[in-house]
């Protein structure tokens, strides 16, 4: 196989694609960090930041102030910061890892996302074709795979440090990381098992397949309660939110992993925490809120052209901001677990309540899926 | 005597072991103080009632007729706990006739503001009402220097006081007529 | 050179660094890491063969947890390069490091005998190779695995489910009832170690 031009231009759309979706993904991870802070702003009866405004938007009327109020322009100053700071790192540390620590947190975060369905194309005879980066038929595995090397960051941060507060916060993220990953896996065997045609070639791991068998139909939020519950308590565990974020715990731990940390490797801490919300919130939003198809019973309204490709993308994602929303929402409310309840609610609470979840749904569809000869 | 109650606890319903029922509620509540009134102050545009008794920067003030007050005794120099104050005593200049009788004035006066710690010691002990920590608040500066308050700023600062004693004047009338105290 | 072929190479060399350098690393976290790398690397070579599930299942099970485990507990005991030292028995690393040279022998041997007879074997043709007739796979006659010859030598999921609780059930049973041990035993020791340390 050689590069000829077709491949080439192939792999200079997906290279586009691919810079377009992370930029999208920034963007909205920094708009989370702003998200956090209005929404706590408001939640403690404060406003949250309302100074920062670029100086000719600040002279349009109405617009201008309605902005600034917002802080919409926040996130620009506070990359800016972030990027301006004096470098500083301690002498103590391990170079090589303390350097590398940001970008192995980083890089699976945005990786997840080349597998995540976000929206359907219809070509001119109306099939559709669902807007992917790349089409995996094991999917879902990927994100699994790639999502559990996020947690070397965490730990190469706290043992790199080589100080005592980083140090406790990477050993208990990944304590942490390996209790609910278990919960997080089981909880989804039987969305695999639902969604699965018998006899079929493809296989229900692909998200496309679950998405599509969530389109004029019920959630499966609806239809797995249990299961959406646990993978919801999971993905908090593994996106290290409040209650579960045991790793930077400010109370116990200074600021945990990365107490050392500094100006932009900081930053970038911070973003791949913000940007593995938003691709969690993206992947419970395709797995169990039906991605970008409209409501449980009800067949997309919008016309199958690219006007509906829009929308759909549009309502997957708002979908997603409401989700994002709800993980803000809840760390505003629940105060944080201790290390020891975190362990006992993944081994002891979790992880038999998905086994026995997995137990029912095979019974449940063994019987549904029963060959017509047998009931007739 | 009342006599102890012990009250049984009862043991957690099935709900409430799952802890879910509560996060509901607690969910309800948080979202509900979100379209509460904002109780924040925009700071520099809108500026904090003070209380009356306040204390502020310590400054120094003037009698009504303009006249210095403070007679460079140095008690607040003496009390003040974290020595802040640093007092370089002088005379009274000459040309101030009116204050003849006063035997010492400042010479320099300064106070660190990097050191103080607003006890207001320093009003308290003063015979000559001279020293006051007002209502000013914000005091910043990009060095340790201009953080010292000398003499010059502190009047501008304090300004002057209404005072009720005109002790000065009462002593100059007592003199003149021989009649001390 | 092709652009796969470039690929190759290029993860070969990620896999097989990855492991001297893990073998000659001084800190055990060190060599943890690399060893991360070393099976990344694989992993991608899986992927160069369109096997995504395998690669899938390598990352996962060995790079996302084993390998966390290993980094917990070494950072847990703290291993340090000197501590890495002193636990080295020279026997037995010495018999490890035969056993290992061995067990790389015997696979090169069968590698270059068994590849040659058979590198015509397909789906279709598969009773014609000989030497892999006694491997061949069971027929398949339930109604649901119809399409399931096709399926035998994809790389696709339903693959594997195939293979495995086909051919190999017994390996699977078997392997399965190890882990139940191993499971057991670890519950048998940390209940006892609790006991000890409450009483
Ligand atoms: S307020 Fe207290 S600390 Fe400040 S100058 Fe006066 S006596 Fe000193
Ligand atoms: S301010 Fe008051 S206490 Fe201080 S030296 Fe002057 S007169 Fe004395």
């Amino acid at each position: 196989m050689e590069f000829d031009s077709e491949m080439l231009q192939q792999l200079g759309l997906k290279a586009l694609f691919a810079l377009l979706m992370v930029s999208a993904v920034m963007t909205m991870a920094g708009y989370s960090v702003l998200a956090e802070r209005k929404v706590s702003a408001w939640m403690q009866g404060r406003v949250g930041p309302n100074r920062t405004v670029l100086p000719f938007v600040e002279h349009i009327p109405f617009i201008g102030p309605f902005l600034k109020g917002l802080g919409i322009f926040q996130p620009l100053a506070d990359g800016l910061k972030f990027l301006f700071k004096e470098e500083i790192v301690p002498g103590h540390v391990n170079k090589v890892y303390y350097y590398m620590a940001p970008l192995v947190a980083l890089v699976p975060a945005l990786t997840t996302m080349t597998v995540l369905p976000f929206g359907e194309y219809f070509d001119e005879a109306g099939n559709s074709s669902p807007l992917i980066l790349a089409n995996l038929e094991v999917g879902i595995l990927f994100i699994f795979a790639v999502s559990s090397l996020g947690v070397y960051g965490i730990v190469l941060a706290g043992w790199s440090s080589n100080s005592k507060y980083p140090f406790l916060g990477g050993i208990r993220s990944s304590a942490q990381m390996i209790s609910y990953e278990l919960a997080m896996g089981l909880s989804l065997l039987p969305i695999f098992l639902w969604v699965s045609v018998p006899g079929s070639e493809d296989s229900a791991l692909s998200l496309v397949g679950i998405v599509n068998s969530q389109n004029d139909g019920a959630w499966l939020l609806i239809v797995q309660p249990v299961s959406a519950l646990i993978f919801l308590v999971a993905l908090f565990a593994e996106t290290n939110r409040l209650p579960f974020d045991m790793p930077e715990s400010e109370t116990d731990l200074v600021g945990g992993f990365h107490t050392e940390y500094g100006s932009f490797k900081f930053g970038i801490f911070f973003v791949a925490e913000y940007a593995h919300i938003v691709v969690g919130s993206a992947i419970f939003t395709t797995i169990f809120l039906g991605g970008w198809h409209f409501l449980p019973w009800i067949a997309d309204p919008w016309p199958a052209t690219w006007i509906g490709t829009l929308l759909g993308i549009g309502w997957f994602l708002a979908k997603t901001v409401c989700l994002i929303f709800f993980f803000i929402w809840i760390r505003w409310t629940i105060p944080r677990f201790r290390y020891d309840q975190v362990m006992n609610l993944g081994w002891t609470k979790l992880l038999p309540l998905a086994l026995v979840n997995l137990i029912v749904y095979v019974l449940l569809v063994t019987w549904l899926d029963q060959p017509p000869s047998v009931t007739p | 005597m009342a006599k102890t109650v012990v009250l049984e606890r009862k043991p957690l319903s099935l709900s409430e072991r799952t802890y879910l029922p509560q996060i509901v509620t607690g969910l309800k509540t948080t979202f509900s103080n979100m379209f509460k009134e904002k109780v924040t102050l925009q700071y520099p545009e809108e500026k904090p009632q003070l209380p009356q008794n306040y204390r502020g920067v310590p400054t120094l003030v003037k009698d009504p007729n303009g006249r210095e007050k403070c007679v460079s005794c140095q008690l607040c120099e003496f009390v003040c706990p974290p020595k802040a104050i640093r007092i370089t005593p002088g005379s009274v200049p000459e040309d101030e006739e009116d204050r003849e009788h006063v035997e010492k004035a400042p010479q320099e006066f300064e106070i660190n503001m990097l050191r103080c710690i607003y006890c207001g010691y320093c009003q308290e002990v003063c015979p000559e009402e001279a020293i006051f920590l007002l209502d000013e608040y914000s005091s910043s500066g990009y060095t340790r220097e201009e953080m010292i308050n000398n003499k010059a700023k502190l009047y501008e600062l304090g300004g002057t006081l209404p005072d009720k004693h005109y002790k000065w004047d009462k002593k100059k009338d007592a003199e003149e007529e021989g009649n001390a105290h | 050179m092709s652009g796969p072929d470039l690929l190759f190479y290029f993860f070969a060399t990620l896999s097989l660094g990855g492991g001297l350098l893990m073998v000659f690393s001084r800190h055990p976290v060190s060599a943890a890491l690399f060893m991360i790398v070393s099976l990344v690397g694989v992993a991608s070579l899986f992927v160069l063969l369109d096997a995504f599930f395998l690669a899938i299942l390598q990352v996962l099970v060995y790079a996302g947890a084993v390998m966390v485990l290993f980094l917990f507990i070494i950072m847990l005991l703290d291993v340090g390069p000197s501590g890495a030292k002193a636990s080295k028995v020279k026997l037995l690393s010495g018999v490890a490091g035969l056993i290992s040279v061995g067990l790389l022998v015997v696979l090169l041997l069968d590698l270059g005998l068994g590849s040659m007879d058979c590198s015509e074997c397909s789906a279709e043709n598969c009773d014609a190779c000989g030497e892999s007739a006694a491997f061949a796979w069971p027929e398949i006659r339930d109604e649901t695995a119809a399409n399931g010859n096709s399926l035998i030598f994809s790389p696709s999921v339903k693959a594997f489910g195939f293979g495995l609780l086909a051919k190999y059930m017994l390996p699977l049973q078997v392997a399965g009832f190890l882990l139940l041990a191993a499971m057991v035993g670890v519950i048998i020791l940390s209940k006892k170690s609790t006991a000890e340390g409450e009483g």
